[in-house]
């Protein structure tokens, strides 16, 4: 009985830790399958995250804290679109410049709010009838609003990419700008309206943070996630199902080491707290060595600026 | 196509791609940049209800105002070079080390090892060993990166900035546990031998890391422009099939050039704690090893360039530090620093292009 009451916690607490990660991680599939890398994931996490708490403390209103991370999310995006789609600047300096601005920027915002908890926070809701199920109900309908919005999100961005005309314009954008130009599909709205959804999510991302997870705001609390979402975007072959399940790996890996922790198996935290990033190390190596599926599914105008005069 | 026609008064005005561009544009698009920055930063400010004037007034005091902030400035701006030239000498040869700040904890990590465990060593010879072991850690961590690529193909961008994690918690491990001095409460290794301390500028707190910076940045200099290396790093990060067919052994010279840049950067973590604390500690960078990749591009990868915006970069980190004493948090030198580079970034196009009149419209 204590061995499934322990089954039960670790995967409960594999997709809360899942959940920033698949956040991003989605964020950036849409981005990437429009051809633009944005390595400014997590620089805006950390604005999104700041940016949620200060405004939800100030204002005392979660909508207001989730509106506000929305909105400055997605001035990021449109500053990222504008210097590399627009002016086609190098997408992975540009990406890596936004993230220390955002570190900076988030760094600055939250100086006040060290140690300060917030009067609204996600609470957990769980679903009525649905969350009585045995084991399951617990693990998966005991979580709070931005979970079960990521349940519908995944099939949805899967189905958007795969399975609508919407999602053909994305992907032969992302595969072959200038065939998409030619007939007739506007190549910079797209990657436009892309990656500023990209840049939504991964503030979501960081407001989940802030108001659900910790929640609280910490100096750097993303401590890499968002490297870590674009890792798994390519584990997931830019597939939102994929990363979905890559996602309660790396959550239920990054549980884990708490539990061992808190178990007192001998090993020290540091080394714990190295696992996440060890692991997602390993795992592109071994998604770079075994296959050239990896290679294949890129999409294969991803990181090239388009330009309509060297058609 | 990007026209813009005025068929007014039979002149047409349009934007024309440039087929070279003029050196001086590439100075004119930084200052420009960095004029807009402090324009729109002072925006910033003034909404916050502080006056800009006066914040950039204490900011440049702070970094530049006398002497001893002067040499302060030098002090900061030593980590910011040798990171700096380690990650443009990478950057030359299109490989994405981004993992300074991880290669500068291991470096200081190796050359807090020897300092601690061969205390009874005469000086020429500690210091010999202290510098050869921060290179060398900084070396290891930007070679297991630069063999991964090589021989398996892994994105190095991705395995380089992952490794920071992993060397500052490393570092973390040491200073809460083996390392900790035992007489201490805070999380420091015990206090270096005089030995293993790098000599300094008498009065100040300037250290021989200079010296190093300094050279390094003109046998960089001379390596990427005066030597068949140099051009064969430059020919791979132009195009690495051309250099491929070229017969040039892209393997061989990847790894060597990680190893410098890595060690470049394990020298700046040695030159932290045997030139100025003295031991181990946590936090011993406030980022230099990402304030580096945007000194590399701000320079266009140019080493001696690279040691003047150091400087302007070790002033503002220096300037920020005087900023606390107004309430302002220091992050705000970050947010300009990246900001000016965002906007060099965005500007560059224009420099590919000039305005041209043709005054009998636009079917001339």
């Amino acid at each position: 009985m204590e061995m499934v009451t322990l089954l039960t916690a670790t995967l409960h607490a594999a997709i809360i830790s899942a959940t920033p990660i698949l956040y991003a991680a989605l964020g950036e599939i849409f981005a990437e399958r429009s051809g633009v890398l944005n390595l400014g994931v997590e620089g805006i996490m950390l604005v999104g995250a700041a940016t949620g708490f200060y405004t939800a403390v100030n204002s005392q209103s979660l909508l207001l804290g989730i509106l506000a991370t929305v909105a400055v999310s997605l001035l990021f995006g449109l500053i990222f679109s504008f210097i590399t789609i627009t002016l086609r600047a190098s997408q992975v300096v540009t990406g890596l410049v936004l993230t220390i601005f955002g570190t900076g920027l988030s760094a600055f915002l939250g100086k006040s709010m060290i140690g300060q908890a917030s009067p609204v926070i996600f609470h957990k809701i769980p679903v009525p009838v649905l969350s009585k199920i045995p084991i399951l109900g617990h693990v998966l309908f005991n979580h709070d609003m931005l979970v079960y919005v990521l349940y519908l999100l995944v099939p949805l961005s899967w189905f958007v990419i795969y399975r609508t005309r919407e999602g053909l314009n994305l992907r032969a954008v992302g595969e072959n700008p200038a065939a998409a130009d030619a007939l007739g599909i506007n190549v910079f709205a797209v990657r436009y309206f892309y990656v500023c959804l990209g840049s939504m999510f991964a503030g979501l991302a960081g407001a989940y943070l802030s108001l659900a997870y910790a929640p609280s705001w910490l100096e750097n609390m993303s401590a890499g996630r968002g490297w870590i979402a674009i890792v798994l975007v390519i584990f997931a072959t830019w597939n939102p199902v994929r990363a979905a399940l890559g996602a309660l790996i790396f959550g239920g890996v990054d549980v884990l080491g708490f539990k061992f922790q808190a178990r007192g198996i001998g090993i020290s935290p540091y080394f714990m707290r190295m696992l996440p990033y060890l692991i997602t190390i390993i795992v592109l190596i071994i998604i770079t060595a075994r296959s050239q599926m990896a290679k294949n599914l890129m999409p294969k105008a991803l990181t090239i600026p388009y330009d309509r005069e060297e058609r | 196509m990007y026209i813009l026609d005025k068929l007014n008064e039979g002149k047409c005005i349009r934007f024309e791609k440039r087929l070279s561009v003029p050196p001086v544009t590439y100075l004119i698009v930084p200052v420009v940049s960095v004029i807009l920055v402090l324009l729109l930063g002072g925006l910033f400010l003034a909404l916050l209800g502080y006056n800009p004037v006066e914040i950039y007034g204490i900011l440049l005091n702070g970094a530049f105002g006398n002497t001893y902030n002067f040499t302060e400035t030098i002090v900061h701006a030593i980590p910011l070079m040798l990171t700096g030239l380690g990650v443009s000498l990478a950057f030359k040869m299109g490989l994405w080390n981004i993992g300074a700040e991880g290669q500068l904890y291991f470096g200081a990590f190796m050359a807090t090892g020897v300092a601690l465990f061969f205390h009874d060593l005469p000086t020429p010879l500690m210091l010999t060993l202290v510098l050869t072991a921060g290179f060398l850690g900084g070396a290891l961590w930007g070679f297991v990166p630069a063999a991964l690529k090589v021989f398996i193909g892994v994105n190095e961008t991705l395995t380089t900035l992952l490794l920071n994690y992993v060397a500052i918690l490393w570092v973390d491990y040491f200073i809460f546990g083996p390392w900790k001095d035992p007489k201490g409460f805070l999380p420091y290794s015990k206090v270096f031998p005089q030995s293993a301390m790098l000599p300094v500028y008498p009065g100040t707190r300037i250290h021989a890391g200079l010296i190093l910076a300094i050279l390094a940045a003109i046998i960089l200099w001379i390596i990427i422009w005066k030597t068949t290396w140099g051009y064969e790093i430059r020919l791979i990060g132009e195009n690495t099939q051309v250099a491929r067919t070229a017969g040039i052994n892209i393997a061989k010279n990847m790894l060597l050039v990680m190893i410098i840049s890595g060690g470049l950067a394990g020298l700046a973590g040695m030159g932290e704690v045997c030139g100025i604390i003295g031991r181990l500690q946590h936090n011993i960078s406030p980022g230099y090893g990402y304030t580096a990749i945007i000194i590399a591009w701000l320079s266009r990868l140019n080493p001696l360039v690279i040691l003047l915006v150091a400087i302007i970069f070790g002033g503002l980190n220096n300037g920020g530090y005087a900023l606390q004493m107004v309430g302002l948090p220091e992050s705000i030198v970050t947010m300009l620093q990246g900001a000016i580079l965002l906007f060099v970034l965005g500007g560059d196009i224009l420099t590919q292009y000039r305005i041209k009149i043709h005054r009998r419209g636009c079917g001339v």
